[in-house]
């Protein structure tokens, strides 16, 4: 697995605001498979994406992206490598002042020199690839929520990136809609070969569709590997995790004073 | 179709600020097109110039002819030396025409008049004003008048 | 006292720190100049919506304020016998003064928090991010041409109030209050000078068009990514932009038309 790896995070820091948010993350993601990662809201999942992104630097350790050092890359290659790099926000992030159409065609027409024919043909392949191709006219605020959704994947797909990350695909999805997203998740990275990184606290649909995953949880992994794997995890934060109890190693009451003392019961004796 | 809509609409918009601008310009600073830079130059000594300024208004028989450029304290004299620039089609100012300071209304700013002599010979760029009348004084007029003097 | 102290002392140091932010991004938004062909479409569309969009409530504005102008300086000038000066007076107050001042006051208003909520949605939507990811730096595409957009229309807007004013002050002075028309333009052009006061009345506006775009949008651009968050950002936009152009107006004005 370890000479395939396409993304390398080594003993990563970082911290916001004082608290510290990773404190040395180590991970591998493998080229050209769909890789889950998981863990229970406020762990960073999302701040995982921005550092692969190179949208945020980490204190220490260091983010490989196909051999590249994020951290440490010039502005220019940055914005070269994010050519390579596909992602889809969890609100769609579409352009609110623009159609589909064009929400679709903004990468081309930024990054590329192509004829507007061109444009045209490689847009509609893409609207065709997620069933939209007859909304190209619609503006954003006229879509659903999974629509936008699609949209926003037809669109991170258009430069043919290389890797694409999944920031909540199925967060506030309906069943239908959900089935949709799974489906084109598995489909782009069979059809395209892209390395797939997914990004959700739905256990069931993501173990479903991905080939690893890995559970984050207090800055740290606590879990990695198959599907399989995960399920027979020693582990009781993993398998608190993945089957959903209330209460365990992550307890179900936030750091509090003993009960006595804030009920008053104690000053009544 | 839009682009050019808003490029039309646009351009619209940065034809009326010229054409305020022209406005401001000419109509409301009097600016004129013609009058940059012929003018020439000549100089009036007084002994008091009161509230002249620069920028002053410079005419005869009440129509403007130039500006005062600038005012300055002659410091042989003892006499305010002041640069009057005068438009260059006005080239034929008698030789010993007079600058007097007055004043517009009662309360209004100052300026210099130039009262016509009957030279055959006209000033020349540089010349000095042969004679002058400063400005007048109300409050010395009427110390002058309460004293009998 | 020493918590009044420390308290004074972190309120500086954050001041400047977000004023060291700010200039930063300025020279960001600068520096990168995009291609003309790029550029200038985006530059276009947005100086229609801050600029075009922003011109009915500056006439309107201007509008009355010259009217207002007419009516009282009539009033105070025919005391003395001299209404004929009312032309002047409306005009020098217009060009040097209200003319800038106003219109960058309705500007922070109107155009100013436009941006700033714009920015600020576009950052809470993710929609800065996502360009980001894209690999286009949202401070060229999004940021750059709302900045000179402001930037360009400020003066325009100034010098088209200044100028509707004077025609409102003549409705009022010379078609109503009965001023003779030719001492009205007469005494106007022999006191207001085209390099002292218009000029230096445009070069106001572009000061505070330059600073009043700048706060906008690096308002949107800095805000907390939630609806508190650009709705205080939208009114630190109108706040600061009001107080930095009164601020700036009497320093400009005591360099261009103080005697020292």
């Amino acid at each position: 697995m370890a000479e395939a790896a396409y993304i390398f995070l080594e003993n990563v820091v970082f911290s916001r605001s004082g608290r510290r948010v990773f404190d040395g993350l180590s991970l591998q993601i493998p080229r050209g498979k769909i890789t889950a990662i998981m863990g229970p809201s406020g762990t960073g999942k999302t701040t995982l994406l921005r550092l692969i992104g190179g949208q945020l630097k980490p204190e220490s350790g260091s983010v490989l992206v196909d051999g590249h050092d994020i951290p440490k890359l010039r502005r220019g290659a940055l914005f070269q490598l994010r050519k390579k790099m596909g992602m889809l926000f969890q609100s769609g992030a579409l352009f609110t002042d623009v159609s589909v159409y064009e929400n679709v065609a903004f990468p081309l027409r930024v990054h590329t020199k192509l004829p507007e024919d061109m444009i045209r043909d490689i847009v509609l392949m893409k609207l065709e690839a997620v069933g939209l191709r007859g909304a190209r006219d619609l503006m954003p605020a006229e879509l659903s929520g999974g629509m936008t959704r699609r949209v926003a994947l037809a669109r991170s797909i258009v430069l043919d990136p290389e890797l694409i990350m999944y920031d909540e695909p199925f967060a506030g999805q309906d069943p239908i809609a959900m089935g949709v997203v799974v489906k084109l998740i598995r489909q782009l990275n069979i059809a395209m070969g892209l390395t797939s990184v997914l990004v959700s606290h739905d256990v069931p649909e993501s173990l479903n569709i991905c080939h690893y995953a890995c559970i984050l949880s207090d800055g740290k992994v606590i879990g990695a590997g198959t599907p399989e794997q995960l399920r027979e995890h020693s582990s009781d934060k993993v398998q608190q995790f993945l089957q959903g109890k209330p209460d365990g190693p992550v307890p179900f009451h936030y750091p509090a004073p003993e009960r006595a003392v804030d009920f008053g019961l104690g000053a009544k004796q | 179709m839009a682009q050019r809509t808003t490029e039309i609409i646009v351009g619209l918009f940065v034809l009326a600020g010229m054409g305020a601008m022209m406005f401001l310009a000419l109509q409301v600073s009097g600016l004129s097109l013609a009058a940059a830079g012929s003018t020439y130059t000549v100089y009036a000594d007084f002994t008091d110039t009161g509230g002249l300024g620069p920028r002053g208004r410079v005419s005869m028989a009440g129509v403007q002819v130039g500006s005062i450029e600038s005012i300055e304290l002659d410091r042989d004299t003892f006499k305010a030396r002041v640069t009057l620039s005068i438009d260059s089609d006005v080239n034929n100012i008698p030789a010993d025409s007079a600058a007097m300071i007055r004043t517009s209304g009662l309360l209004g700013e100052q300026y210099i008049d130039i009262s016509i002599g009957g030279d055959l010979e006209s000033l020349q760029p540089g010349d000095n004003f042969y004679t002058t009348q400063s400005a007048m004084n109300i409050e010395r007029l009427i110390s002058n008048f309460a004293s009998g003097r | 006292m020493m918590d009044a102290i420390a308290r004074l002392g972190k309120n500086t140091l954050d001041f400047l720190a977000s004023f060291g932010r700010a200039s930063q991004f300025l020279l960001g938004v600068l520096v990168g100049v995009p291609k003309p062909s790029v550029g200038l479409p985006l530059l276009l569309k947005q100086i229609y919506s801050v600029g075009v969009l922003s011109l009915v409530i500056v006439v309107v504005s201007g509008l009355f304020i010259g009217m207002v102008l007419g009516l009282q300086g009539y009033t105070i000038l025919s005391d003395f016998g001299s209404e004929s000066a009312i032309g002047q007076m409306i005009a020098l107050t217009l060009v040097r003064e209200l003319g800038p001042v106003v219109t960058a006051l309705l500007f922070a208003g109107r155009a100013g928090s436009a941006l700033t909520a714009e920015i600020g949605l576009m950052k809470a939507t993710e929609q800065l991010s996502s360009m980001e990811m894209m690999g286009v730096d949202p401070l060229r595409r999004v940021i750059a041409p709302r900045l000179w957009a402001g930037f360009l229309s400020m003066p325009i807007l100034a010098v088209v109030f200044s100028m509707v004013g004077i025609l409102g002050g003549m409705l009022v002075g010379v078609e109503w209050l009965g001023v003779f028309e030719g001492s009205f333009w007469g005494n106007m052009q022999a006191s207001v000078d085209f390099r002292d006061d218009v000029l230096n009345g445009v070069i106001k506006s572009v000061v505070f068009g330059f600073v009043c775009a700048w706060i906008a949008v690096y308002q949107g651009y800095d805000c907390v990514p939630t609806s508190a968050g650009i709705s205080s950002a939208t009114t630190k936009t109108v706040v600061y932009s009001s107080l930095a152009v009164l601020g700036l107006d009497f320093i400009l004005t005591a360099v261009m038309f103080g005697n020292f």
